[in-house]
């Protein structure tokens, strides 16, 4: 192509849309051309839930049901946390790198850069369940609902992930270097595991079991477990699902509304 | 014709420490302007504020005639910036990473694919273009990165120290490379630590040190200033020091610097061929015999040394220059 390039010609910049098109587009290849992240986004939560799966399936006894089926709503709901710290460690790499010094400098709407890199982690999880989940029925899980509410199922825990995203990206932001955030991703372990997703609250401790009643994660499980229970929902959780799901979807909102800004604004300040 | 940048009284500041201390720097258009100056000088705060990427503290900055603080948006169009590090994608081919800055820079998918292969021939990447970047070489990745400021046809290209860390090969290749995207009209501000780099590829040099600017000029009217080149004798016997110094002292400005550890002999020169060849031959008839003959230019420290007075002191240029 013997085209030149005209110079100081510059054009006015991509719109919000192709912008972030083009940057998620990039986070994208990034995953899928790098076997070490493709792989581990792929079998890593599956791999974890096979653990839990036959280690402490033979220990726990949830009353009524097998514990498969009480563990995988838990265990994918609370799963986004974790691949939340994938993506705080890549929006800090990508700022100690250079990467959004680059982008800063070009005339593109900087929002895009954020709501390209939740776009594009939010997808990566989205597999990375949706794997997850194929491995689950193919160890004995069984949708007790419908399949609508299955999907729907689904549908919840990757929202519940993509308003998780936000949080990360601020910590991302915040860290100032790749190795920072991975440690501040620990955040997570309390959250995980002091929740209704591995074992019944009632078993805990009373001063463990009030944060672990009033925290999102627990809202956030048990949405997605009455879903999947069907008519075995009102027996353990007390309540139908559109209880659980409403309360899950204010914590949702509240946790993209308050999180959200806050990347925008530290992501702007630069 | 209209200054590219113009900075007046530029400060920034880092809580208590100055980085820009009142710059003012002007960079007329249609040239290479080079920043030249110590680890800590500044100069990366000041092509990050040129390109919008720090707010300045106080003082104004017009860049390609726009307010840098109030048309941040205006001067990113004007602008092609690469930085310390190749802020490259290593899981894209170089051309799909041309063609993602291209699109970002607002080009229809067909434009952005002419300027990518454009871009990669100018940079003589053409038969990389097609290889995941991550399998480049440090001097490619630096090509790329050069390649991916300039695919949106900027007017302006800022480049911060853009051959810190390449091997002297990469570094000529990258400098032909600048060489010629100006050739082609672009203008390059870059900011660099070596007086040789400022003198092959810029026609106005600025120096900075601790924010502000300590001198500036064409390379050889810096040159003029700070003496040219340095001649350096190595003596093979101590007793001929006072002989070899005195004959070196014609030659140049000031007294000839001697080193008896080393047995080295030195003398700042305007221009050296000719009065060197004379002293030389003084030498010999003198029956004195030399180790080792060299002419050099000054470093970073030395020009600082006849600038200013005063050498560079931070540690953290100490430790830059020992890299």
């Amino acid at each position: 192509m013997a085209t030149d390039v005209v110079y100081g010609t510059a054009g006015g910049g991509a719109g919000l849309a192709r912008s972030t098109a083009t940057v998620t587009r990039r986070a994208l290849l990034r995953y899928v051309r790098t076997p070490q992240l493709i792989v581990l986004a792929t079998v890593q939560m599956s791999l974890f839930f096979l653990i839990y799966r036959y280690m402490f399936g033979g220990a726990i006894h949830i009353a009524g049901m097998s514990y498969v089926d009480y563990l995988v709503p838990g265990f994918v709901a609370t799963g986004v946390l974790f691949m939340g710290i994938g993506t705080a460690t890549a929006m800090a790499e990508d700022l100690e790198q250079g990467f959004v010094d680059r982008l800063r400098s070009l005339p593109i709407p900087r929002s895009s850069v954020l709501i390209a890199r939740a776009a594009a982690d939010t997808a990566i999880l989205a597999w990375s369940t949706a794997f997850t989940a194929a491995v689950a029925f193919a160890v004995g899980f069984t949708l007790h609902g419908s399949a609508l509410e299955g999907l729907a199922a689904f549908g919840l825990v990757v929202l519940f992930g993509f308003a998780f995203e936000w949080v990360f990206i601020t910590m991302g932001l915040f860290a100032g270097s790749a190795q920072a955030a991975q440690g501040m991703g620990m955040i997570v372990f309390p959250f995980a595991f002091v929740s209704s997703a591995y074992v019944p609250v009632s078993s805990m401790p009373s001063w463990l079991r009030v944060f672990a009643e009033h925290q999102p994660l627990t809202y956030m499980v048990d949405a997605v477990r009455a879903l999947t229970l069907g008519p075995h929902a009102q027996a353990l959780l007390g309540h139908p699902s559109s209880y659980f799901v409403s309360r899950s979807l204010v914590w949702t909102l509240a946790i993209i509304a308050v999180a959200l800004p806050v990347a925008v604004a530290k992501y702007r300040r630069g | 014709m209209t200054a590219m940048i113009e900075a007046r009284g530029l400060t920034k500041r880092y809580g208590k420490t100055v980085a820009l201390d009142g710059l003012d720097l002007t960079a007329e258009a249609g040239q290479v302007v080079a920043v030249l100056g110590p680890n800590g000088a500044g100069k990366t705060t000041f092509v990050r504020t040129v390109a919008t990427l720090l707010r300045p503290d106080a003082g104004t900055l017009l860049v390609a005639g726009h307010d840098a603080r109030k048309q941040p948006a205006v001067v990113r169009r004007a602008i092609g910036l690469a930085g310390q590090f190749a802020a490259i994608e290593p899981a894209m081919t170089g051309r799909e990473n041309l063609e993602m800055v291209a699109r970002l820079f607002g080009q229809s998918r067909r434009a952005a694919r002419a300027s990518a292969g454009a871009v990669l021939e100018q940079l003589g990447l053409v038969d990389d273009g097609d290889r995941l970047a991550r399998t480049y070489s440090g001097g490619m990745r630096r090509r790329l990165d050069l390649g991916a400021s300039l695919v949106g046809a900027p007017r302006l290209l800022l480049l911060d120290e853009p051959t810190t860390g390449l091997d002297p090969r990469s570094r000529i290749e990258l400098w032909d490379a600048i060489r010629e995207l100006v050739d082609a009209g672009t203008d390059v501000l870059l900011t660099t630590q070596y007086l040789d780099e400022a003198d092959h590829l810029a026609s106005q040099v600025v120096i900075i040190d601790r924010g502000t600017s300590v001198a500036t000029g064409s390379p050889a009217e810096l040159k003029r200033q700070i003496g040219g080149s340095i001649v350096e004798l190595h003596a093979r016997r101590d007793a001929d020091l006072p002989k070899v110094a005195e004959t070196l002292g014609r030659l140049g400005h000031g007294d000839a610097q001697i080193d008896a550890s080393t047995r080295q002999v030195s003398v700042r020169v305007d221009s050296g061929g000719e009065a060197l060849m004379a002293a030389l031959r003084t030498l010999h008839d003198s029956d004195i015999e030399l180790e080792d003959i060299a002419m050099r230019q000054p470093n970073l420290d030395e020009v600082f040394l006849s600038l200013t007075g005063q050498p560079i002191e931070d540690s953290g240029s100490m430790a830059a220059r020992a890299a």
